[in-house]
């Protein structure tokens, strides 16, 4: 029970007042017969003083509000914060389990220096002066050989202090190849710099918008700020809003959603360029906004017309002529429609055709930055650091070409290619790579093609993680410096995936640390010290809180009274002048790449001989598929037809299952042209006929015991599939067959 | 001990939960072990022996590709109160009288330590809402300084169940009690579940008290123990007269009627009867 001071004497004066009126005697007697003959092997939870401190979640893109609960130094629960604008107290699960994350047993509880061989597990605790000390004799070595160029950064995002600092220093010490996690952001920043000629964040106003069609998102199951999007569609409940969700699978969104259309997986874009066939051919689209600001709508238009009639593009997608009639007649005659993609739990990319022929029916209903639209969001301006201190061997450095061919002349446009570094490394010359750091990511778990993705790492000399958890990739790396976790450290989180509104966040330390751990932004810092000269004089600060305290200016003092800064009456860049493109309006086709809305088959890996199935994977709320793994309360919520013991099920048509001779619950071996692996089935009516359903965020080999060993690692069956115009990954599933085990 | 003075009448929690608006997300789940220092294992799979107050299940209407379709339903305790006040099956079969039922709140409590272990409570309660410890919880190195000492960890040998965060009506209590208020608002009790639910699909009150958002949604009928008289309304297994106060609302035909068990024959779902 809490008594605060005030409550104490309010409590000591009400009781003179009559002690009779007091339900708090039976309730005593009533608790202490709990306490008193509690079994001495059960820990009893020591009681104190009750606290809370308001933060901010960031163990995914969604950056909640979070106000964690304490009892003397210890936290007890993480509740949402109220009247936050991200989730107003609402909380996902993953969120509410973060305190298994901060006292559980897959914590890294001090540097650690390899022993063994990669993997293997052994280590020897070092300290923190000999693990940076390390690291800095390595990066000196490496640029006084001249090949700064050689050592890269793998970071969970590029935005914030935290990612800014990782990349100036890659910058000052003279390597292009900072690398962000890939997710569909990409396929959207590439559109709306194509289509638009902005660098921007892409954002939804869900919160305006009245009639939605999804390819594939999981707008419940994950995609975008998973509690936002919750809000969002029980606010769509209560207004009618029709929502219509198109993906080969029923998720949980096309359950709920208005009308689930399911569809050949990969034609995504073809079912748009249909729908923008109908629109056009009957005049529905906004014929203002066409005239006035957009680019090229003749040209494509005759493309359109020519190419995605109706009954093309029923034999492309399996959708029926009627429903794409209809559905396009739907969509281009609401007041405020939105169409949106990015299959899952938005964390895989698209093709470009497929993300600029949706962003093509956007412009068609002219909901480009307008309410109930797409935004292009800019970036809170408040990281204004001096210029970078370059010298002679820094800008050699930079002369060289990304190691995953960003940037480079097939690829001007795109501006992170994670997904291509395995194989560069892999044909590459001896060491393309000789020194990587990972931080707030775990490629080796959540890389397409793990096997290779671990390869290709051997053939790096040094592999260092700033994991605060024992993920697959600090278990194959050398050094493993560990960083505070989310609750025991500063940090500004920028405006949350998806988000119209601006929103700057302060996540602080709830508890201190509990271990030997280190901010990793110190980290840099004292790295870029310890090479001194141009790199260290880009650091002037003395620690990574005295760097945000300045960065942040007068925004400090207001966050860490607020919690958050966010801009609520955010308005839309101006939608008719807002292009900087060539043309200044909005391209649907844009002259200097030729791209082009427009739908190209992605073929994926396999033949039908050979594999006469298709594998797909399907995200859940319920499992962590990213940097983080599921903690075990969150466990404790997968199904039983999902996983049972260590078992995961593969979700079949009992349709495709007859056929193959199968049953309910039978053990099978699940082939790839990738791998194979043995799993069970499930039989399931909400999937089409002729696919296999694997559910990504299983199958891990490290963390704790609660979650290792159990199902099967969905990226260790398929491998990426360059999309030619992007060089994304844009495989939406792999070529499969089943055996009886 | 008096009841009555400070509460007058007496108050009837209960929740209505919006299957429209949950996604099935399993928040409301977390949330309830979060609270109320519920133990985890290493296999959780096998959901007979896994512990979860609060538990979403997952229903489907049987029809094939592509007419299928799937609806969540979250099951914390029922709370029966049974045709008579208290008559809950799982407090008359009770013989330590370790579970009560509450006349001041309506909640069924479970006093963990008068709990010997029958096991009656759980056979007798058709929600399949009570737990049972097989083994002492463990908790990892260091995990146990989340405890929460609101709420007593259970030991091995005893029965557990959803209690409506049962602390937190104590302490909103005391806290109205310190400040020299005799009723307790409408937002000042609430469960952990529902506090949590992104999707905002649960709503907790008083049942008894016509201006909590919970009677004006689900509109129990006094005269009829309780039954909803929101068509779209309905509570689980409503035919056996346990007279839960966990009420459900779902647009979609086929869910109201997953709620009860109908004989195959059996075509329309009865929509509540209002008698004057
Ligand atoms: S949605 Fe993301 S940010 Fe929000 S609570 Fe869950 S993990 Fe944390
Ligand atoms: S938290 Fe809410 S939306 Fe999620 S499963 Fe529970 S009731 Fe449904
Ligand atoms: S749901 Fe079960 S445990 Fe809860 S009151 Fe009813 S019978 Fe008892």
């Amino acid at each position: 029970m809490k008594i605060g001071r005030r409550g104490f004497l309010s409590f000591v004066i009400g009781g003179a007042a009559g002690t009779a009126l007091s339900p708090l005697p039976w309730k005593m007697m009533d608790d202490s017969s709990i306490w008193t003959q509690m079994w001495p092997w059960t820990p009893v939870p020591e009681d104190g003083e009750a606290s809370y401190v308001n933060s901010v979640c960031t163990l995914c893109s969604g950056h909640c509000g979070i106000t964690v609960r304490k009892i003397d130094n210890r936290a007890v629960k993480i509740e949402g914060m109220k009247g936050h604008p991200v989730n107003n107290g609402g909380m996902c699960l993953l969120g509410l389990s973060g305190l298994q994350l901060l006292y559980g047993p897959m914590r890294v509880k001090t540097p650690l220096k390899r022993t063994g061989k990669r993997g293997q597990g052994q280590w020897k605790k070092i300290s923190w002066n000999d693990a940076v000390s390390e690291v800095v004799e390595k990066l000196r070595d490496i640029r006084s050989e001249g090949n700064p160029q050689t050592v890269g950064f793998i970071s969970g995002s590029d935005r914030g202090t935290v990612s800014r600092l990782f990349d100036r220093f890659l910058t000052a010490y003279g390597s292009p190849n900072f690398m962000r996690m890939p997710s569909v952001r990409d396929s959207y920043e590439l559109t709306q710099y194509l289509m638009q000629g902005v660098q921007a964040l892409p954002g939804f106003d869900f919160e305006n918008a009245d009639f939605i069609v999804s390819f594939g998102s999981g707008i419940i199951d994950g995609w975008g700020s998973p509690v936002r999007m919750s809000r969002v569609h029980s606010a769509w409940q209560s207004a009618d809003v029709k929502v219509i969700q198109i993906e080969p699978r029923l998720s949980n969104t096309a359950a709920k959603s208005d009308k689930w259309i399911p569809i050949n997986p990969g034609t995504e874009a073809a079912l748009a360029m249909g729908l923008a066939h109908v629109i056009v051919k009957e005049s529905l689209y906004d014929a203002a906004f066409v005239k006035n600001y957009v680019e090229g709508f003749f040209d494509w238009k005759n493309r359109v017309i020519d190419k995605y009639n109706p009954d093309t593009v029923a034999s492309i997608t399996g959708i029926d002529r009627g429903t794409i009639v209809v559905l396009a007649r739907g969509f281009a005659n609401a007041s405020k429609p939105l169409a949106v993609c990015g299959r899952g739990n938005g964390t895989t990319p698209v093709s470009l055709d497929e993300c600029m022929a949706v962003n093509a029916l956007n412009a068609l209903v002219g909901n480009i930055n307008k309410k109930g639209g797409v935004w292009a969001v800019s970036e809170p301006n408040y990281i204004n650091w001096p210029e970078i201190e370059m010298d002679a061997k820094a800008a050699a450095g930079l002369q060289h070409e990304r190691l995953d061919g960003a940037g480079s002349k097939t690829y001007p446009f795109t501006r992170y290619l994670l997904p291509r570094l395995p194989e560069t490394i892999d044909s590459g010359e001896k060491f393309p790579l000789q020194a990587l750091f990972v931080s707030g990511a775990n490629p080796l778990y959540t890389h397409p093609d793990t096997r290779a993705v671990r390869n290709a790492f051997d053939k790096i000399p040094l592999v260092v993680s700033f994991s605060s958890y024992m993920d697959e990739t600090a278990q194959n790396a050398d050094l493993i410096l560990p960083n505070h976790v989310y609750l025991e450290r500063y940090e500004d989180v920028p405006t949350p995936a998806g988000m119209i509104q601006p929103v700057i966040g302060l996540s602080r330390p709830v508890v201190a640390p509990q271990f030997d751990t280190r901010h990793v932004g110190d980290v840099v810092i004292q790295m870029a010290k310890g090479l001194g000269g141009s790199v260290a004089k880009t650091f002037p600060w003395d620690s990574y809180d005295s760097c945000l305290k300045e960065t942040l200016g007068d925004l400090w003092n207001f966050l860490m009274e607020e919690g958050f800064w966010s801009n609520t009456g955010a308005m839309p860049p101006f939608f008719g002048t807002s292009y900087e493109t060539a043309s200044g309006k909005f391209e649907l086709i844009n002259k200097d790449t030729g791209s082009i809305p427009q739908f190209k088959p992605v073929s994926i890996e396999g033949d039908e001989k050979d594999y006469p199935l298709l594998l797909i994977p399907y995200d859940s709320i319920r499992l962590a598929c990213g940097f983080i793994g599921d903690p075990p309360f969150v466990m404790k919520t997968v199904e039983d037809s999902v996983l049972k013991g260590k078992d995961v099920f593969v979700e079949l048509n009992p349709k495709t299952a007859r056929n193959q001779g199968l049953r309910e619950g039978q053990r099978v071996v699940l082939t790839t042209p990738k791998g194979k692996a043995e799993v069970k089935v499930h039989l399931f009516e909400g999937i089409m006929p002729g696919l296999v359903a694997l559910p990504r965020g299983l199958g891990h080999t490290a963390w704790d015991e609660y979650l290792a060993g159990k199902g099967i690692n969905f990226n260790a069956l398929i491998g990426p599939v360059e999309d030619p115009d992007s060089g994304l990954d844009a495989a939406w599933g792999i070529r499969a067959k089943l055996e009886k085990a | 001990m008096k009841e009555g003075r400070t509460h007058k009448k007496f108050q009837k929690f209960g929740m209505v939960i919006d299957l429209d608006k949950c996604t099935g997300c399993g928040s409301c789940m977390v949330a309830c072990m979060a609270e109320n220092n519920v133990p985890f294992r290493k296999d959780e799979s096998n959901k007979l022996l896994s512990i979860t107050w609060m538990r979403v299940y997952k229903l489907t209407n049987g029809m094939p590709f592509p007419k299928i379709d799937v609806c969540y339903l979250p099951r914390p305790c029922m709370q029966c109160e049974g045709q008579h006040e208290g008559h809950s099956p799982c407090v008359s079969v009770c013989p330590a009288i370790a579970t009560d039922y509450s006349m001041e709140s309506g909640i069924v409590s479970q006093i963990y330590t008068r709990c010997f272990g029958c096991r009656y409570c759980m056979a007798s309660c058709p929600y399949h809402a009570r737990y049972f410890n097989w083994w002492d919880p463990i908790w990892p190195d260091g995990m146990e300084k989340y405890l929460s000492p609101n709420v007593s960890p259970r030991m091995r040998g005893v029965v557990e169940k959803c209690s409506f965060c049962f602390h937190r009506y104590q302490l909103a209590k005391d806290r109205a009690f310190m400040e020299g208020r005799p009723e307790l608002q409408e937002d000042e009790y609430q469960t952990a579940c529902t506090q949590a639910c992104p999707a905002g699909a649960i709503t907790f009150g008083d049942l008894n008290n016509p201006k909590h958002t919970v009677s004006k949604m689900a509109e129990p009928d006094p005269k009829h123990s309780g039954r909803p008289k929101n068509p779209n309304a309905f509570r689980l297994l409503e035919r056996l007269g346990t007279n839960p106060k966990v009420y459900y609302l779902s647009s979609r035909e086929w869910v109201r009627r997953a709620g009860d068990n109908y004989l195959k024959n059996e075509k329309k779902v009865k929509k509540p009867v209002h008698h004057g």
